[in-house]
């Protein structure tokens, strides 16, 4: 009976009870919360009012100099009748696709050959990281230089070696031109998707690997039923973020083309831009900027749900 | 099952060799237990034997197969590794069918195998579980049924034990023991722990150092071990070693550094006077007034039995009683070794004599 009575004593606010002050102070919520707040106040500050800013803008007919009114979703109504932007939602599309694709694939088969023993492999690894060191425009420039209309080494080597007879526009013709840029976008894009795929790979047990040579496993076998399954998390993640930095790609594009042949390279970050800045229309610059983020956030999604069904990995207990 | 033939294997990593000519046979359904320090290659030649090493020279061979230049998957064994290398992202069916649908087996063929092994092993209500799930030694049971489940000519177990806590791992002791009584699928088992050896095995094999000291039933290892090394490593706790010189009148005794008198029970063939190394195990050492005196230094009750730590001269020796004797650190006690237990070394080459 004494345990019953003293569980069910009411909390009278008494004299000696601790004030909210001196119960704050002990507190480690509150504590933690002020640790957080300039991180915060940085991420709104440039993440957050930046972002709402744009949206609001896209909804107003503002221009440079010159502050607009809201004109509802105007912008918009414009847009869907320009052909030009629906030129660029594919040319995004395209591009991330195609790009992504590649990357994972080349980026996947580097990490699995980085991750065997051989000689010299702490250099190799770190040469494979060299385009991701190189800022973007130095390695435009130097893109644009291979694939330059009258100088272009590739044209150069192809003709001395006599497989064709005229330098290849590569830069001036619409399909040629898309596929320079995705291959440029590649080529910075691998080390990224194949250094992130090998810590991962590095994370599996070597014994697994030698049970199910064991069990009868051949080396494809090894890929497809351990390596696969259990990178799979890391690829998600690895995935997402190589999406989503193909998706809102700007400065390689500006770079080499500045969306020519024709629009014909123009992904939507640089119709935005030339939009936005350029020609001094905020409004409708942001209206496209703001169009991009339903991708996105579907980018984002995709991987979250097919990261979450994974039941064998929730918890933290996996040794 | 199928015997297995460990002829005159050696190992070399880069110049340096790690096994220096083992030469191991091993009968059909036999339990043989690889046991030795960590770095004497025991763990070395079971990966061999797996086909995860290559063999540097010698043969292995299984059933009548030299087995040197066969794929792991072509040998039918089955292994049961350290820490255990569950698929983590597979349940337990899966893992423990995992083999048998590389083999290509059909769906309810691979059912029926999980079944049974589930059944030999008590994993049934978990087999849809995924090993994060299951605690250290029910893992450890999915690993052996990952073995089972492909009825192999041969277990091979890696230290399976070493990270299981003490009480189950003597409960896991029995079950693989009683486990290998039902199937008599011929075993290899490398352990650094020499009671789990002494406990399952049929044969010991005591490597040191990449090679073999000795081998044999648990019990000969124990009652006459080859030399001073396997002296030392089989018993817990290990054996005592006094130096001492080997004298002789009428009846052969072996003189310590300090004048003590250790009794034997039969005159040796070696000669009088040689210096050799006199071993007696700790629960060989009786109190008794003719005994050696001996300076208690720490007392160490188990409730069972009581070890005592005592100080001959400059040297320690542990003695182990059963009954309880009320005796505190300081104390001079005497000891006496049974003269019938006592074994007796060369002193250069350790060799038993």
């Amino acid at each position: 009976m004494s345990t019953l009575q003293t569980s069910v004593t009411v909390e009278a606010p008494r004299a000696d009870a601790p004030s909210l002050w001196s119960r704050l102070r002990v507190n480690r919520n509150w504590l933690g919360m002020w640790f957080m707040l300039p991180a915060a106040a940085f991420l709104v500050l440039f993440l957050a009012y930046p972002l709402g800013l744009g949206i609001w803008m896209s909804f107003t007919d503002e221009r440079i100099g010159r502050p607009g009114i809201f004109i509802g979703a105007e912008n918009y109504q414009w847009l869907w009748d320009d052909s030009i932007f629906w030129l660029s939602v594919f040319n995004t599309l395209l591009y991330t696709l195609i790009a992504s694709a590649i990357k994972f694939a080349v980026g996947l088969y580097l990490a699995l050959l980085l991750n065997r023993h051989m000689p010299f492999k702490a250099l190799i690894r770190s040469i494979v990281l060299i385009p991701f060191i190189v800022p973007t425009v130095l390695s435009a420039i130097a893109f644009w230089w291979i694939y330059d209309a009258q100088f272009s080494i590739i044209s150069w080597s192809l003709i001395r070696l006599g497989i064709i007879e005229h330098n290849i526009n590569f830069l001036g013709d619409g399909n040629w031109a898309r596929a320079s840029v995705i291959f440029a976008n590649i080529w910075r894009g691998v080390p990224f998707v194949a250094i992130t795929l090998l810590a991962g790979l590095q994370t599996v047990s070597p014994s697994l690997y030698e049970a199910a040579t064991l069990d009868g496993a051949s080396n494809w076998q090894r890929f497809r039923y351990i390596t696969y399954p259990l990178l799979t998390p890391i690829i998600a993640v690895v995935m997402t973020f190589s999406v989503l930095f193909t998706f809102t790609d700007f400065q390689l594009i500006w770079a080499l083309t500045r969306g020519g042949p024709v629009n014909a390279t123009h992904l939507m970050a640089t119709l935005s831009y030339q939009r936005g800045i350029i020609s001094g229309r905020l409004g409708e610059g942001a209206a496209i900027a703001t169009a991009m983020i339903p991708f996105l956030l579907a980018a984002i999604a995709i991987s979250w749900f097919g990261m979450q069904r994974r039941k064998w990995q929730q918890g933290s207990n996996n040794d | 099952m199928s015997s297995v033939h460990i002829r005159d294997v050696r190992k070399s990593f880069g110049g340096f060799e790690v096994l220096h000519g083992v030469t191991i046979p091993i009968e059909d359904g036999q339990f043989v237990v690889l046991v030795g320090p960590s770095g004497c290659g025991k763990s070395t030649l079971l990966r061999m034997l797996a086909g995860l090493e290559n063999i540097t020279s010698g043969t292995i061979s299984i059933g009548e197969r030299v087995v040197n230049n066969v794929q792991p998957k072509e040998r039918d064994i089955a292994m049961v590794f350290q820490n255990y290398a569950l698929y983590p992202h597979m349940t337990v069916a899966d893992n423990m069918g995992f083999s048998l649908k590389l083999r290509g087996a059909r769906s309810d063929e691979i059912k029926k195998g999980v079944k049974r092994a589930a059944e030999i092993l008590a994993l049934t209500p978990l087999l849809d579980r995924y090993p994060r799930q299951l605690s250290g030694g029910q893992r450890q049971r999915v690993a052996m049924g990952r073995a089972i489940v492909r009825d192999p000519q041969v277990f091979l177990f890696d230290e399976p034990l070493s990270n299981l806590d003490a009480k189950l791992r003597v409960a896991m002791r029995t079950e693989i023991k009683e486990l290998h009584q039902r199937l008599k699928t011929t075993t290899v088992y490398v352990t650094h722990d020499q009671i789990e050896a002494m406990t399952m095995a049929d044969k010991i094999v005591v490597m040191h150092d990449g090679i073999v000291e000795q081998m044999g039933a648990p019990l000969e290892l124990y009652d006459k071990p080859a030399n001073q090394f396997v002296a030392g490593f089989i018993g817990s706790p290990a054996m005592n070693f006094l130096n001492g010189h080997l004298r002789s009148n009428g009846q052969a005794y072996v003189e310590t550094d300090n004048g003590s008198k250790l009794p034997l029970a039969s005159a040796p063939t070696a000669s009088e006077g040689r210096p050799v190394v006199y071993g007696v195990r700790p629960e060989h050492l009786e109190l008794a007034s003719d005994g050696i005196e001996a300076e208690v230094v720490v007392v160490e009750p188990t409730g069972s039995e009581t070890q005592i730590v005592a100080r001959i001269g400059t040297q320690d020796i542990i003695a182990v009683f059963r009954d309880r004797h009320d005796v505190s650190p300081g104390e001079k006690i005497r000891l006496r070794p049974r003269a019938s237990a006592a074994h007796l070394f060369d002193k250069e080459n350790g060799r038993r004599i």
